[in-house]
């Protein structure tokens, strides 16, 4: 019954995204306004018909109605509750569902919080979110419908994949798809900004907190990711250019060029075709990103032909989604005039240029990520493109991106001269070369290309961090009162970039350090045995059977201690799942400020004296690679609760004229 | 020389181990044999697996890999050779790092291609930029006279569907 409940509901939806997606476009092109008024209520009947079937979806998790073939092939009894609401969005279904569902949320959210938009615009931004909802639901419905029965009914279902089965599923891909569905919105506008010809500074001011709120959870879901990887894969990486991974860090580049190049068009009013081409883009890979990962196309090609019907809808949907908004931006484009002038060097074309590094390295890892497919499609041979490929063609990209956010934060809008640049930056560049030489040689290092990796690495995060600071003594500088007050008339816009920026900043140390320092053995150890990496030993105690609710798991004790004192002990696993052939590891991991102490357990060695073979890692400042994330995050929520944005809030309510908040901005 | 140079490495790197007791018996006694045998395996692909170097997996196949690696380093064999031998046997598949030949050029100088198409594409547009628009006022007369209001203290109404009323 309650599947049925969903499946209605899905259908509802469906057919309230249809006329979401159509009457109001319309409408708004031949100006009928009960049409356009129609987008909104749609917009949030559609939600509510969604959040219902995704009710219905969990709930039959929830109750282990196995009688629902997605939920007899990804769950059963014995899954803790927590997992089985995880496996939910666990399947193909279940994450294309999932997808819908939060496409509606935006959508509804924006009918919400636009009552100060032109009705136009409105119905023309809910009209495209309603057309790419509509593409989606009817994939879900016609190819991957998540509450299709099975008669017989079985009695127990199989599982969800062990690996899955952690609290990073919980968080993770609704945290991922908040952010890929998220640029929706600054893709729908962007399409609405083309279709009513109508490309300007006010256009941008309204995309702009959406981009950076789908950006946070952008960030947040690769952040949770990456450290899920982490803990749970065993072997201490914490990201690996797997295409699952490349196909989130795609949109979070581009998207992030997105961010800063919608900040010049608001600002500046210029960069407008391009951040219009840079809103499509982003969604596109968004789009390819949820589909590269879903249609198995990455384990195989052949995957893909398996079954032919999802393959050639979801090539469809991407060619209509893609290609159609491409031919609109080619007819469209050009008519919206360019405006604003800048010179060679300045803050926009120091903005400019970061954008196109940032999008150049997008394209690499994507050539990266989809040449192997297309050579084995063609038939020109298998090959593999993994970590060696991308480190060697990435790096060379972000080294002139950092450098340039440096520049771009302290120059000057319009024109920047190079003596003046130099006269304020020179401290920051003195500081950061000097230092970042010394680093290496302090902490022991000699050998040439490690002081040169080092230095790099050092010298990116010092020189973002110092030029960040220049900036900030810059404005400030402006200011009269007190530091405190001078501190306090800094806009929350202001410190979000500056936090943010840090964070790029900790982020890069994070990744220096820890490719710099880490240390890892690989020994056999029997009850007793010690060994020690990087500073700290770990004494192993013995190994316990530990009965898990679904598992049957090897227990090691590890007592942790540095400089003979013992610190804590560590408890790695090793699962064997009931309904699981491999067996999965389960890392122990001793996590502070300054770096992990990470001990994974290998195989049993058979040898009657219970010995294993184990690895145990030292990862100094890996936590700082999370910890910059997190800064990134805060910074862009930090930008988003600018007063601004309040104060657009308050004039909905007429309080304050339109001509007055341009007082105030200004 | 450049043995020596990660030799210097290995042995700063293991040294602060080497100062505590230390009874685990390491999977490979030589530390330099053992960091070349870790290197080279994360750069070969357990084939068997989805997307893992044999020396994340824990598959029998990369076992047996990792352990082929050993044996060969213990019997003198050069990083290139061993590479070869993997090769030999399994295709470039197993291969993270792709070998430069006619099929994976496009790869290889894709980035540069991309990143002088855009240079190109984004000087070409600036210059184009800076001269087309010397001259040309910042403000359209419409905007001058608002802005004209404004310093007034007057307000002006925005033309519809740009502000709500």
């Amino acid at each position: 019954m309650i599947p049925e409940i969903g499946q209605f509901a899905l259908i509802l939806a469906t057919l309230l995204m249809i006329v979401q997606g159509t009457l109001p476009l319309v409408g708004a092109s031949k100006g009928i306004s009960a049409w356009m008024a129609l987008s909104r209520r749609t917009a949030q009947g559609a939600f509510f018909f969604m959040a219902l079937a995704m009710g219905c979806l969990i709930y039959s998790f929830i109750v282990n109605d196995f009688s629902v073939l997605n939920v007899a092939t990804n769950s059963n009894t014995k899954l803790p509750l927590a997992y089985r609401i995880a496996a939910s969005w666990g399947s193909h279904e279940g994450s294309i569902m999932i997808w819908v569902f939060m496409l509606g949320l935006w959508s509804c959210a924006v009918s919400i919080f636009s009552k100060h938009l032109p009705e136009e615009m409105v119905a023309r931004v809910l009209g495209v979110m309603g057309l790419v909802g509509t593409g989606l639901l009817l994939f879900l419905l016609l190819t991957s419908n998540p509450f299709d029965r099975i008669f017989p009914v079985p009695i127990e279902g199989r599982d969800l994949n062990p690996l899955l089965q952690d609290p990073g599923m919980v968080l993770h891909p609704p945290m991922l798809y908040m952010g890929y569905v998220g640029f929706s919105v600054a893709f729908a506008f962007a399409v609405a900004a083309l279709l009513g010809g109508r490309l300007d500074a006010t256009w941008a001011r309204w995309s702009r907190p959406w981009t950076t709120l789908a950006w946070c959870f952008l960030t947040l879901g690769i952040l949770i990711g990456s450290w899920w990887a982490y803990y749970e894969l065993g072997w201490g990486g914490w990201w690996f250019w797997d295409p699952v991974e490349n196909a989130s860090l795609m949109p979070w580049l581009v998207g992030t060029a997105l961010m800063h190049s919608l900040a010049v068009t608001e600002k500046r009013g210029t960069f407008k075709v391009w951040t219009v081409l840079l809103a499509i883009c982003t969604f596109s890979l968004s789009l390819l990103g949820t589909f590269i990962v879903r249609s198995g196309v990455l384990t195989s090609v052949h995957a893909f032909a398996t079954d032919p019907r999802r393959g050639m809808f979801i090539l469809a949907l991407l060619a209509l989604v893609i290609g159609g908004s491409l031919v609109l931006f080619a007819f469209r484009a050009p008519r919206v005039g360019a405006s604003g002038k800048f010179k060679l060097v300045s803050r926009e074309s120091a903005l400019l240029a970061n954008n196109l590094l940032l999008t150049v390295a997008c394209g690499t890892v994507l050539l990266g990520t989809l040449y192997p497919l297309f050579l084995d499609a063609l038939k020109l041979g298998k090959i593999s493109v993994g970590p060696p490929y991308f480190e060697a063609v990435f790096v060379p990209l972000m080294v002139p991106t950092i450098f340039l956010m440096g520049v771009g934060a302290v120059a000057r809008w319009k024109e920047a001269t190079l003596p003046d640049l130099w006269t304020r930056l020179r401290w920051a560049l003195v500081v950061t070369v000097i230092v970042s030489v010394a680093i290496p040689f302090i902490l022991g290092r000699t050998a040439p290309t490690s002081v040169a990796l080092l230095a790099l690495g050092f010298g990116m995060a010092l020189w973002v961090a110092t030029s960040a600071v220049v900036g900030f003594l810059d404005r400030i500088k402006h200011v009269g009162g007190s530091f405190s007050e001078k501190l306090a008339r800094q806009p929350r816009s202001f410190w979000g970039m500056f936090v943010a920026h840090l964070g790029i900043a900790v982020f890069i140390v994070g990744v220096t350090v820890v490719k710099g320092f880490e240390a890892e053995r690989d020994v056999k150890m029997t009850p007793g045995d010690t060994v020690s990496v990087g500073g700290y030993s770990f004494r192993f105690v013995g190994i316990e059977d530990h009965p898990g609710p679904n598992y049957q798991a090897s227990r090691g004790t590890f007592e942790l201690s540095k400089d003979d004192k013992v610190m804590r002990n560590l408890y790695p696993e090793k699962r064997k799942y009931f309904s699981f052939g491999m067996p999965m590891t389960e890392a122990a991991i001793d996590s502070g400020v300054f770096g992990d102490r990470y001990v994974s357990l290998g195989e049993p060695l058979n040898d009657g004296k219970q010995s294993w073979s184990v690895r145990v890692y030292h990862k100094p400042f890996v936590t700082w690679i999370w910890g910059g994330c997190i800064l990134m995050t805060l910074g862009g929520l930090l930008a988003l609760s600018d007063r601004r944005y309040r104060v657009n809030a308050r004039r909905e309510a007429g309080a304050v004229s339109w001509t007055s908040v341009k007082l105030e901005k200004a | 020389m450049k043995r020596i140079f990660l030799a210097c490495v290995m042995g700063l790197c293991c040294w602060s181990g080497m100062a505590l007791a230390d009874n685990a018996v390491p999977t490979d006694t030589d530390p330099v044999a053992q960091k070349r045998a870790m290197a080279l395996a994360a750069k070969l692909r357990c084939l068997v697996c989805q997307n893992q170097s044999i020396a994340d997996s824990e598959a029998d196949l990369a076992s047996d890999l990792r352990r082929q690696v050993r044996e060969q380093i213990a019997a003198g064999k050069t990083d290139e050779q061993i590479i070869k031998f993997m090769t030999d046997r399994y295709g470039d598949f197993v291969l993270y790092e792709p070998p430069v030949k006619a099929t994976t050029v496009l790869l290889w100088i894709g980035p540069l291609l991309l990143l002088v198409a855009g240079a190109t594409g984004m000087v070409f547009l600036l210059r184009g930029r800076g001269k087309e628009q010397e001259g040309v006022p910042a403000l359209t007369p419409d905007e001058q006279a608002r802005a004209e209001a404004l310093l007034e203290g007057r307000t002006l109404p925005f033309p519809s569907g740009k502000g709500r009323k």
